[in-house]
């Protein structure tokens, strides 16, 4: 067992730490890596030390399970290795490239878990980029990790859960919200009643937050279309259409999201097989019950894999552990199995219900207008992009991106990625799994040209945890 | 679903040159089909570093490369795209003496060519041209320079199908035949083409349709390897090359810089490869010790690609030596930007004419397979 | 008129930092996002339309929060420690 490299985590998060924790009680010595300088994930994101808010302030209803992951992966420490801000930019050939500390070590790994997560999931509407407009996971950054609002007088816009969270959140915390408006109409929140069987407490919860805004004067608005973000140099108000009238709203803040989309790209470059996903309207790696990918030795776990939220990451990351524990000859608790796969079902069904009640509005990139920006990197607008699909005959997403640029920038496509595909699949009348998926190149984000290769054994600053 | 297509020249491989060739015969008036087994220009001639140069080529390359040197300022007019053609010079750097003389020596050679070679020394270099680092000194060329690689072969095969070329993509020829005097072509799809004449231009993948006709080749697969940055304000105004290889560089106008040198690797399907990670590194620090402006420069994204390279360096460019109407030109070794306009050229004249007015004798099949050349052997 | 307005961490040790040239003041446990937008309304100007930018994401995937260093370093304000004595430039040259 000594001769062969130690398992490598990706990801800090839920699934990473429940993974990593899982590793350690069978006896391996796991390499976790993560880009945050604490763990957590974004959900559990721990905020700066002398941050005296409690638990109950940050995490709310979820605190308990909070404080349970954190204390359980400090208890860790000295069985495992973690490296926090370390961003692991390359693999190939069970060796990844991994940035920390300045430099660059190659580090050899014999089982991958990919916990990488999900970041949220936008589509262009005029006036998206100005300062002051944030995603709706950015928002809930600014105020839990940082103690800060975005603004004095906040607008949250889009659909999900998410939406609702962020914004009850904010008003808990004394922060003026003017209004969330939802982009689906009101009549799905009925599927909502189909999840009380199967997680009560999750859509009473919701139900809940929707009512206390409602009382504290924020206005819920249903069926949200034509959103148009105004202001000179940031965000001063927002304009939408809703039953044939237009509206429109000062404010100062706006959070924005609809839904969340997995981070894939180590998934890409360690050739695992992607599927696409109808319920999640993106290109997914496939991946069994037990999270074992297409390439053996290579397993998925949490968001970072299908959105699935807090708790199946959690069950994921374990399960994904015991496959890689299973295939690498190793005693594992097989009993753990059956009641982790069953809770997996079940988070299944319950997303099921959440997305019927969510639905994402791919049918915005219908209106997406010629001089909206489809790109924020490059600086690429729609109009743009329509012009290079007409000129070049472009029916292809990665074809697209080489003629007009779009997804070329520095974030490689994570924001931009899914409205390109769904301009393209309008412009060419084509399905949206027929346009194909951007191809992931290293570095999965931006590396320093002074980054040096180092062979001395990396010690990372321990942080303790909250 | 079977799709019939009479022509008179079919065109195998849709990168630079096959467009090119393609966008020249319909000038001509001659009906062309061009085919491609993807989509055309995202092969080689998408993902090269996108040097515009004649400096460095072999001799008998020069006459080939300064009549595409005549068509790369004309693009907008002929292909409706400038393709980012900048004339920005092409300076190539000497780490030693020795390379220094070897830079001198072919200035020498190529006195008669009228490439306008400056040779400068390291004060110049360095004053002139920013670079930092340890330079003995430079071969300059002012009239070479870059363009967009991914723009300029996809702009070509679109301006072949305006100007009425039927142009194939996701096509890949899967067998082509002599009948009679011409030739029967099968792509996926259910496509069938009859021509009078073939051009293969199929790259990296011309080699087995050479070897249909009797011709192996030694063609051997090649991965560059590149590495962009993020926009940087203008530090480097010129095309950077070295003698003997190692890196080269050149900043685009929007501000992001390309840095080339290494090799890559191909993945398990050798259609498609990647840099090493090690490699992209190593360009990297050499390239942030050259020049300042890179010193707090990130690089956002990595590429490779799939080149065909001839063992002396030279492409494969003319007749067949075994079949009338088959008309070859690939291999071109990582070399193949700046020519291949002028290439498409030639091409086109020697379709029609049966020959051309640019030598190319150092480019024929026959320099592979001596023996099959003998007069007479016909299939 | 800043865009972050701070509910926590209000009375901790402040740190000291330039932004384009004007001395202010953040906490330690800030990221330079964070000091940066609590006394300012854009952390740069985008490079082709000279557009402002304040991030977006806030959890280093969308690239949109890069600030200059006055050194020249290039720096992702959301991922970066607020450390005393940096001197950021919230104003990149214009390029075509």
């Amino acid at each position: 067992m000594s001769e062969r490299a130690a398992p490598l985590v990706v990801g800090a998060g839920p699934a990473g730490m429940r993974a990593a924790q899982a590793l350690v009680e069978a006896g391996l010595r796991p390499l976790v890596v993560d880009e945050a300088q604490a763990s957590g994930g974004q959900i559990y994101r721990q905020p700066p030390q002398g941050d005296d808010r409690s638990a109950d302030a940050l995490y709310g209803s979820e605190a308990a399970k909070a404080v349970r992951l954190h204390r359980g992966f400090a208890a860790l420490a000295d069985r495992l290795d973690y490296w926090p801000r370390a961003l692991l930019w390359n693999l190939r050939d069970g060796v990844a490239d991994i940035a920390v500390g300045g430099g660059n070590r190659r580090v050899a790994y014999d089982g991958l878990i990919l916990a990488t997560g999900a970041t949220d999931r936008v589509l262009p509407v005029p006036g998206w980029t100005l300062p002051g407009v944030f995603t709706l996971g950015g928002t809930q950054i600014a105020l839990k990790a940082q103690g800060c609002a975005i603004g004095r007088r906040v607008v949250f816009i889009g659909c999900g859960p998410l939406l609702y969270l962020v914004a009850w959140q904010y008003l808990k915390a004394g922060v003026a919200v003017a209004a969330v408006l939802d982009t689906a109409p009101l009549a799905r929140k009925l599927h909502l009643l189909r999840g009380m069987p199967l997680a009560p407490a999750i859509v009473l919860r919701g139900l809940r937050m929707a009512a206390e805004l409602q009382l504290r004067g924020t206005a819920i608005h249903h069926g949200v279309t034509d959103i148009r973000i105004e202001g000179r140099t940031r965000v001063e108000r927002i304009v939408w259409r809703q039953r044939g009238r237009d509206k429109s709203l000062a404010c100062d803040g706006i959070g924005y999201g609809l839904g969340l989309r997995p981070e894939t790209q180590l998934a890409d470059l360690a050739g695992c097989a992607f599927r696409f996903d109808r319920r999640d309207r993106a290109w997914l790696p496939e991946r069994d019950v037990s999270g074992r990918s297409s390439v053996p030795g290579i397993y998925l776990a949490g968001d970072g894999a299908r959105i699935a939220g807090a708790d199946a990451a959690e069950r994921a990351g374990e399960r994904a552990a015991l496959a890689l524990l299973e295939d690498r000859g190793l005693p594992y608790a097989a009993s753990r199995v059956a009641a982790l796969e069953r809770d997996l079902a079940r988070s299944d069904r319950v997303r099921d219900v959440l997305d019927a009640a969510f639905p994402y509005p791919a049918h915005w990139s219908r209106q997406i207008a010629d001089d909206t920006l489809l790109c924020r990197c490059e600086e690429v607008s729609a109009g743009e992009a329509r012009r290079a699909i007409a000129e070049f005959s472009l029916t292809e997403l990665n074809r697209l991106k080489a003629i007009s640029r779009i997804g070329m920038g520095r974030c490689q496509g994570r924001v931009c990625g899914a409205a390109a595909a769904e301009l393209l699949a309008r412009e060419t009348a084509q399905d949206i799994a027929a346009v194909g998926r951007l191809r992931t190149q290293a570095p999965v984000k931006p590396i320093p040209f002074t980054l040096t290769t180092s062979n001395e054994p990396h010690e990372p600053r321990h942080a303790p945890a909250h | 679903m079977r799709r019939r297509i009479d022509c008179d020249v079919a065109i195998v491989g849709g990168g630079l040159v096959g467009s090119s060739a393609a966008l020249a015969l319909r000038g001509m008036g001659l009906t062309v089909t061009l085919l491609d087994k993807g989509f055309c220009g995202a092969q080689a001639s998408g993902v090269n570093y996108g040097g515009v140069r004649r400096q460095g080529r072999p001799p008998e390359q020069l006459p080939l490369s300064q009549r595409a040197h005549a068509i790369w300022p004309r693009l907008k007019a002929l292909i409706g795209h400038d393709g980012e053609f900048l004339r920005s010079g092409h300076l190539k750097l000497a780490r030693s003496e020795a390379d220094m003389a070897s830079l001198e020596a072919y200035a020498i050679r190529v006195v008669g060519f009228g490439l306008g070679l400056e040779l400068i020394g390291h004060n110049e270099a360095r004053q002139r041209f920013g670079l930092a680092g340890d330079i003995v000194g430079a071969s300059f060329c002012p009239g070479d320079g870059q363009a967009n690689p991914r723009l300029v072969a996809s702009a070509f095969a679109a301006a072949a199908r305006r100007a009425g070329a039927e142009v194939l993509e996701t096509a890949p020829v899967t067998g082509i035949v002599r009948r009679g005097e011409g030739f029967v072509l099968e792509a996926q799809g259910g496509i069938e083409l009859t021509a009078r004449s073939v051009v293969n231009s199929a790259g990296a993948w011309a080699d087995q349709f050479a070897q249909a006709f009797g011709e192996p080749v030694p063609l051997m697969r090649t991965y560059p390897s590149m590495v962009v940055t993020e926009p940087l304000d203008p530090f480097l105004a010129v095309n950077i090359g070295m003698e003997g290889g190692g890196i080269y560089a050149r900043q685009v106008a929007r501000g992001n810089c390309v840095v080339g040198g290494e090799r890559g690797l191909p993945l398990p399907d050798p259609d498609f490869s990647r840099p090493r990670g090690e490699g992209a590194l190593a360009i990297m620090q050499r390239a942030a010790g050259l020049f300042d402006g890179l010193r707090h420069a990130h690089a956002i994204r990595f590429w490779s690609g799939t080149e065909a390279t001839m063992p002396d360096g030279n492409p494969v460019i003319g007749p067949s030596s075994t079949t009338p109407g088959l008309v070859h030109a690939f291999g071109f070794s990582g070399a193949g930007f700046q020519i291949a306009p002028g290439v498409g050229e030639v091409l086109a004249e020697l379709v029609r004419d049966g020959r051309t007015t640019t030598p190319i004798d150092a480019f024929s099949i026959n320099r592979f397979n001596p023996v099959s050349s003998a007069a007479g052997d016909s299939r | 008129m800043p865009l972050l307005h701070r509910i926590a961490r209000t009375d901790h040790a402040p740190v000291a930092f330039t932004l384009d040239g004007v001395a202010c003041e953040g906490r330690t446990g800030d990221t330079l996002l964070t000091a940066i937008l609590c006394h300012a309304d854009k952390l740069r100007d985008s490079e082709f339309l000279a557009a402002p930018r304040a991030g977006f994401c806030l959890m280093g995937a969308c690239q949109d929060c890069w600030v200059m260093l006055a050194s020249g370093a290039r720096v992702r304000a959301c991922a970066t420690e607020l450390s005393s004595g940096m001197d950021v430039v919230t104003r990149c040259g214009e390029r075509s």
